[in-house]
């Protein structure tokens, strides 16, 4: 049965596999990062990376062989959604994670956020507000400072 | 049955695989936030596969489907996130615990 489809199938067909079998690849690499990294700002870099290309490497593969109306332009307004929400929704994780004090990982050496507030003060203006009150307090020594790290790195 | 349809049915079972691998995350946990992107990783990956199901079948509706979890999705995130930025750090939490390797509450 696989020879024959191999025999049948143009080179367009062939391509649109290979960019399919890519795509699941990436998609199970995004899920493997995603149980094996051990905080939330790690487990971020796999799922928004490795996922939105293992989506649209399938979306492109859609495009190149679906026939029928639209359809390469609807996988194309796919892939390009996910291009421009993936790197927003793992911000907006990212941030309320930090700001609610999520776990680091215990490899974690450079916090700059919290760098900054050892200096002052750093209110973030931006926010409207409804998570205020909730900074940890400056210089909390439960990190090694950024900067000792940073000179220890020279 | 056509080279596509079968990569196509093939990529399925591995993305099935991986959103189950996902789910992992999703019941282990330990946090919020935790949950929260595994949720998001949860629909760009049904997303994915609503695509491979219009590969495998033909129908090009299929991907409406797609586009329509992509769009839910990303929104069910950016409300996941108000929500954990909402919660703020619990009173009781000691601030060396909360950061580095402790358990949360």
């Amino acid at each position: 049965m696989i020879a024959e489809a191999f025999a049948a199938a143009g080179w367009v067909e062939v391509a649109a596999s290979l960019l399919v079998l890519g795509g699941a690849a990436f998609c199970l690499v995004a899920a493997i990062g995603m149980v094996r990294f051990d905080d939330v700002f790690m487990q971020l870099h796999a799922s928004t990376k490795a996922g939105t290309l293992g989506a649209g490497l399938i979306m492109a593969g859609a495009a190149l062989t679906l026939e029928g109306a639209g359809a390469a332009a609807r996988a194309a307004g796919v892939v390009a959604f996910l291009l421009i929400t993936a790197p927003v929704s793992a911000h907006v994780i990212a941030r309320a994670a930090y700001l609610a004090g999520a776990r680091l990982s215990p490899r974690t050496w450079i916090d700059e956020r919290e760098a900054l507030e050892g200096a002052g003060p750093l209110e973030d203006g931006a926010d409207a507000g409804d998570d205020g009150g909730e900074d940890d307090a400056p210089g909390g020594g439960a990190r090694p400072s950024s900067k000792a790290a940073a000179a220890n790195r020279d | 049955m056509s080279l596509i349809a079968l990569t196509a049915e093939f990529a399925s079972l591995v993305v099935l695989a991986a959103a189950l691998v996902t789910t992992v995350r999703i019941v282990l946990g330990p946090g919020v936030a935790e949950r929260a992107a595994a949720m998001d990783l949860l629909s760009v990956l049904v997303a994915a596969f609503a695509g491979l199901r219009a590969l495998a079948t033909g129908f090009a509706a299929y991907l409406d489907v797609a586009a329509a979890l992509a769009l839910v999705g990303f929104l069910a995130t950016v409300a996941f996130a108000r929500f954990i930025g909402r919660r703020g750090p619990r009173p009781g939490d000691d601030e060396v615990s909360r950061r580095r390797g402790g358990e949360r509450p």
